[in-house]
């Protein structure tokens, strides 16, 4: 049986305002406006942009929607408009159950007080009675590993243990609906495995938004994936990948750019051969043809291929080859063809970066990132950058 | 088990008195976050402190001394006020003192709650409900050290004081119910804050606050118009022991104030979102 939907958006347009004076008077306008009961106007008035234009989508008990897009795409406006902090322009916005929202941790915190008074102000601020944290207060501070500093001012906190109070305050939240922004990006790998403990815990029973830049997080946990992009939904659905993939694809830059040069080596060109459009199949061959100048005559350089993912880590490297000066002369310019046969990495965006030191006395000569880009393909998704062939026998 | 539903949309006829009661039920809702915040800020506001109350005390007082100076030096003649004139004086200045802050205190709640309104969903009421809390607490050494000057004047009042605690409450709503009739506005433009304070000094001296209503003249045409007469004389009039003047005046403007402050609630309510969105 599918579960019940518990957000449901249809149709949702924000505008904002670039110019300050005018949003100041707009507000006045749509303060007077909406007391009078005035239809808004679908027009942009002058110097509004759409921040949000038609977003619509619906997530069911126990689904999580990640929300990805670059910087001011419109997901923190979007953010805003489900937790009831500002109006839609257009639109609807449902939400059924209790909205419980991780956007900023320790909210109401007030410095010169104690940790323990500050749980009751942060508790209150996130709708908690009384009764409520005075059960809860003893697990909160175990859970804040803060028991020691409990009495003293939380000006005195590190921020991390600003964050873990407030984070243990508001792991007692036990919302259908969750929404969370960034907030684990903060904390040191103790906390971020906490709240990914914590998710987890919540899941079955909670519908979750989840806005991050970091994929490996949205690849984990989602599985909706809403790619906005100029306040458009630009992907939506339950390909995860997809969507992640589409969402790389905006920052591919295809210029190489030299990191480190002796002057001696010039790369005159770089081609993928054996593919058409840079695509090759998983478990096919990646040949490259390098053209390469050395116009030092005493050097033998010694070739390295470094392999990049889209999260531009680096995955694999090439086996090494040195080119030897005595067969032939390099000076003149050579092509270097370098097949790897049999690929094994996942589907995705791969990118390759060349490095040259000399073949004596292994000091570094060159070294030029992003000289190309593949795209390897497979009917089966993995985050992980290798999906390694393996051969099974049942005995 | 059904769940809560909220749903957002933007033109839907207003319904006043539905929005007044959600607005209610929400003060109610978020009756322990208030104390908890009007808790945190007295604590906050006092533990970094020595003279502490000290500070609230002085800008009536002095306004108040200044009076007697000028009036015992001569240098104003002022009419009789039929009770020591020093009593009279600080029961006016820590009267106005009272209104003033009623007045300013929705902005200021609101204002100081501006990065949490932008973050979080809370019931928004609860900061006025804090702010009120503050304000009873801070009125609460006003009218302390005006029982002092009760007792140091020799001063004993009558039955009628015992209206005084519902009395003060009109001064405080009428106060509250302005101000927060002017937050949507002062949470946008800085000015409306300034002009307040601005007004609010030059409508002092057309108030009964420092000396009576003159006896004749254009003063005495103004000050019986001016709708906190009657809400700073009835107070201090109760707590003197004196007769009562304007009290068909004040029960009117009382009368008129619980419907305008249930508008001025909703109104608060509706511009919150285009405040937090314009912040």
């Amino acid at each position: 049986m599918e579960q019940e939907v518990l957000v449901q958006v249809e149709g949702l347009s924000k505008k904002f305002c670039k110019s300050l004076k005018k949003s100041l008077w707009y507000g006045v306008q749509d303060l007077v406006g909406s007391v009078m009961g005035k239809q808004p106007t679908a027009t942009l008035r002058k110097d509004e942009f759409w921040a949000l234009r038609d977003i619509n989508f619906e997530l069911r008990r126990g689904e999580c929607l990640g929300l990805i897009g670059h910087n001011g795409a419109g997901k923190s406006t979007l953010l805003k408009i489900l937790n009831g902090l500002i109006n839609p322009d257009h639109g609807k916005v449902t939400l059924r159950g209790r909205v419980g929202a991780l956007i900023d941790l320790g909210a109401g915190f007030n410095p010169i007080l104690s940790g323990r008074e500050n749980i009751y102000n942060n508790g209150a601020v996130l709708g908690f009675t009384k009764a409520e944290i005075d059960s809860k207060v003893e697990e909160i501070i175990d859970f804040a590993e803060l028991r020691e500093f409990i009495d003293m001012p939380v000006q005195n906190y590190s921020s991390g243990m600003k964050v873990r109070l407030g984070f243990a305050v508001a792991a007692q939240m036990e919302p259908d609906i969750l929404i969370i922004d960034e907030v684990l990006a903060v904390g040191d790998i103790g906390f971020v495995l906490k709240c990914y403990a914590l998710i987890d815990k919540l899941l079955p029973n909670t519908a979750l938004i989840f806005v991050s830049h970091s994929m490996s997080m949205v690849s984990r946990i989602c599985s909706n994936i809403c790619l906005v992009n100029q306040g458009k939904t630009e992907f939506y659905g339950k390909n995860v990948a997809k969507g992640i993939d589409l969402y790389y694809s905006k920052f591919i830059n295809s210029n190489s750019f030299e990191v480190f040069s002796s002057n001696e080596i010039e790369l005159k060109g770089v081609r993928l051969l054996n593919s058409e459009n840079g695509i090759v199949a998983w478990g096919g061959d990646i040949v490259i043809e390098l053209n390469l100048i050395i116009s030092n005559s005493e050097i033998s350089p010694s070739i390295t291929i470094t392999v990049f993912d889209k999260e531009q880590r680096p995955v694999a490297s090439l086996k090494k080859f040195t080119v030897d000066r005595q067969i032939k002369d390099l000076t003149q310019g050579f092509l270097l063809s370098i097949t790897h046969k049999n690929n094994q990495l996942s589907k995705g965006i791969y990118t390759l970066s060349l490095t040259v030191n000399d073949g004596v006395t292994k000091s570094p000569l060159y070294r030029i990132n992003n000289i190309l880009s593949f795209q390897v393909t497979h009917e089966i998704d993995v985050y992980q950058p290798f999906y390694l062939d393996a051969h099974y026998e049942l005995k | 088990m059904s769940l809560e539903t909220r749903i957002y949309q933007k033109g839907e006829r207003l319904k006043l008195v539905s929005l007044l009661g959600t607005s209610l039920r929400d003060m109610y809702k978020g009756r322990f976050l208030a104390k908890q915040l009007a808790v945190r800020d007295i604590k906050s506001k006092y533990r970094k402190s020595v003279l502490g109350i000290f500070w609230d005390l002085i800008a009536p007082l002095s306004t108040a001394l200044v009076w007697i100076f000028l009036r015992s030096s001569g240098t104003v003649a002022l009419d009789e006020t039929g009770v020591p004139y020093p009593l009279f004086a600080f029961t006016g200045t820590l009267l106005w003192a009272i209104l003033v802050e009623s007045i300013n205190m929705p902005l200021r709640s609101t204002q100081g709650a501006k990065g949490l309104m932008s973050k979080i969903n809370f019931p928004k009421e609860a900061l006025i409900l804090s702010g009120f809390y503050k304000l009873l607490f801070n009125s609460s050494f006003k009218i302390l050290l005006l029982i002092f000057f009760f007792i140091f004047y020799k001063v004993s009042p009558n039955i009628s004081a015992l209206w005084f605690p519902l009395s003060i409450l009109g001064l405080i709503l009428a106060g509250v119910t302005f101000g927060l009739f002017i937050t949507p506005f002062g949470m946008l433009y800085n000015d409306v804050s300034r002009a307040i304070t601005m007004s609010l000094r030059f409508i002092m001296y057309v108030t009964p606050v420092v000396y009576a209503i003159p006896q004749e003249g254009i003063m005495k045409t103004i000050m019986e118009y001016n709708p906190l007469t009657p809400l700073i004389l009835v107070n201090r009039h109760l707590m003197l022991g004196l007769d009562i003047p304007y009290l068909s005046y004040f029960f009117i403007i009382v009368g008129l104030l619980l419907p305008l402050f249930g508008i001025a609630l909703v109104l608060y309510r509706i511009s919150i979102p285009i405040i937090v969105e314009r912040n």
